[in-house]
């Protein structure tokens, strides 16, 4: 290449309104590492408070381009701007937020490195921002890794602690396992199609008689994701690591990285493989009703109540991964469930791991026997982790009933039998999970308090600041679910 | 050119690698069979590029080679942590939690 091409080339046009929300987030997390090593021990105390305002204060691009209400493609069509994304966004910004409340007095107590923490939950959720927007295949694995890698070391951030190492290595190696299957699988995908926009890829695999290459490829993608939402059989890190990493990250881990997988998986099975439903019908078919049922029947012989919500969130997962088994037959119906779903789930099990917290910062102890007469202790957070379980359960009015109806709405309006039947699956570990939830709602209810307790709970500002928060989103979305539907509404445009 | 040659290298690669971590016990050496099946797929990449006259491919292979170097720098730092508090690496004496 001659100088002369090289000095030829010109920037292509970025639109810099619709990137604002990622560039914020860029500039707060690189200024928050800049000013610690600047002013190191004062400024330390502050490192919540700078990035949850930062965390807040991107939230104000999400609302003007919302406002502005335009789609924009940039980059050749590789990142889209529209409602959707945008809706997904202001949700991992929020749940970053909450995430940043639950870990104020976790990890300022435990003496952990207190920037570096905030700095890598940052870009983890940069990462998120960017996978909701990503419409080509190295710009949803770039979005995809970087979310993974600072989460790998999120979870193992007590360094000393036998078990916090555990969960780190076996989240790393399942995770860098499955980026390396989902990269092959995209390398096939890229041979089929020429390119690595979705566009091209889902113009490619239409037609009656797919190659063996382009199924393996649509099959090794998603596989990769099933381990990122961590889809029965691909579930076998998610315990220990939910267990084992601080249990702040647990609820970053359970929750926004899972709507993360989540996000991909919408976009991949709506913009890259919709004229492949063939394959991708029943694979989510096998997955989603493996998923709810193992989740469930594993969940119900828990002791350790992290444990059992890590299986909770598995089994919640499978509930999410139903609606893409009949994505052929009800495209609306299904990505209305699925984002519905995964905005009442970010609030409902935020709030359950915020209880989680106050209730072991003053116990020391994660066994479920440890809740045991709450409500004599603490009235106030058995009422709100009632609250929570019921939400997860399912029981109205709070708002994962909700969440569920959509889920069988979609199912019922498929009207095919795989369809029909995959609900009765539903319907059936619905009841099943009332097992384990109810276990506890009783634990805090009719049990009575352990001989030695202590008197009262102090719950700290930041932690009694996320259950408010949460409990509101919770009994708002069950009493006025149209508010939830709404954003849920939004979503269609990708299934047109 | 061989195109077909290039894909079944490919293929042998990832496979042995998929092989490497289910079979190694030594945390070191499932890093290694990981790095087999990306270095698969940097092959499989330039391969298609070449046959599409697509310079994405080649741009993609870039990518993975700076991510996975990235990959590796933690885990390995994951790795000495382990080796630190336990003085072992081998990946079936790490289960303390069951269930």
């Amino acid at each position: 290449m001659s100088l002369a091409t090289l000095l030829a080339f010109e920037r292509p046009p970025i639109d810099w309104h619709a990137i604002a929300p990622e560039l914020t987030l860029l500039v707060v997390g690189s200024l928050i590492t800049l000013a610690d090593l600047i002013w190191t021990e004062r400024i330390r105390p502050l490192m919540p408070t700078l990035a949850g305002a930062g965390l807040l204060a991107t939230l104000i691009p999400i609302l003007t381009l919302a406002v502005d209400g335009t789609d924009r493609v940039m980059f050749g069509g590789a990142y889209v701007i529209d409602d959707l994304s945008l809706v997904l966004k202001a949700l991992f910004l929020i749940a970053g937020y909450l995430v940043v409340l639950l870990s104020v007095d976790y990890i300022r107590n435990g003496d952990y490195h207190e920037n570096e923490y905030y700095s890598l939950l940052l870009s983890s959720l940069l990462g998120m921002v960017l996978l909701a927007s990503s419409r080509d295949l190295i710009t949803m694995f770039m979005a995809l890794e970087l979310l993974s890698i600072p989460a790998y070391m999120l979870a193992g951030w007590r360094k000393g602690g036998a078990t916090s190492n555990e969960a780190s290595i076996k989240y790393y190696l399942m995770g860098v396992f499955a980026s390396a299957i989902m990269l092959y699988g995209m390398s096939l995908l890229f041979g089929m199609a020429g390119s690595t926009a979705f566009d091209d890829i889902r113009v490619a695999l239409a037609g009656p008689d797919p190659s063996g290459m382009a199924i393996l490829g649509v099959l090794f993608v998603l596989i990769g994701f099933s381990f990122k939402v961590s889809a029965v059989p691909f579930h076998t890190w998610a315990p220990d690591t939910y267990e084992g990493a601080p249990t702040p990250v647990t609820a970053f881990l359970a929750v926004a990285s899972k709507a993360a997988g989540f996000v991909a998986l919408l976009q991949l099975v709506y913009v890259a493989f919709p004229t492949r439903e063939d394959v991708v019908e029943p694979f989510f078919w096998i997955m989603a009703a493996l998923t709810m049922t193992v989740g469930n029947l594993l969940a119900l012989r828990q002791t350790n109540i992290v444990r059992m919500l890590a299986y909770s969130g598995v089994a919640q997962g499978g509930f999410m991964l139903a609606p893409f088994a009949v994505v052929g037959d009800a495209p609306e119906q299904s990505i209305k469930a699925v984002v519905t779903y995964l905005i009442i789930y970010v609030f409902m099990n935020l709030g359950a791991f915020a209880v989680v917290l106050a209730v072991a910062a003053r116990t020391n102890s994660g066994e479920i026997s440890s809740y045991s007469g709450l409500f004599h202790r603490s009235p106030g957070l058995a009422v709100a982790m009632t609250v929570f379980l019921a939400g997860l359960a399912g029981i109205p009015p709070v708002s994962g009933w909700f969440a569920k109806f959509l889920i069988w709405n979609a199912l019922l309006d498929a009207s095919s039998p795989q369809g029909s039947l995959l609900a009765v699956v539903v319907a059936v570990n619905a009841v099943i999970a009332f097992g384990y939830y109810g276990r506890i709602m009783r634990e805090m209810w009719m049990s009575d308090a352990p001989e030695v307790t202590e008197p009262h709970f102090t719950v700290s500002r930041a932690l009694k600041a996320a259950i408010v928060l949460t409990i509101i989103a919770t009994l708002a979305f069950g009493i006025y679910p149209q508010w939830a539907a709404r954003f849920g509404d939004i979503s269609t445009s990708l299934a047109l | 050119m061989l195109v077909n040659q290039f894909l079944l290298l490919g293929a042998f690669l990832f496979c042995t690698g998929v092989y490497g971590v289910l079979a190694r016990r030594n945390a070191v050496m499932v890093l290694m069979s990981i790095e087999l099946m990306l270095n698969a797929v940097n092959i499989n990449l330039l391969t298609f590029g070449y046959l599409h006259n697509a310079v994405s491919g080649q741009v993609f292979a870039l990518f993975i080679i700076a991510v996975a170097a990235a990959e590796v720098a933690v885990g390995l730092a994951i790795i000495l942590l382990i080796y630190r508090n336990r003085a072992s690496i081998n990946v079936d004496e790490l289960d303390l939690m069951r269930g």
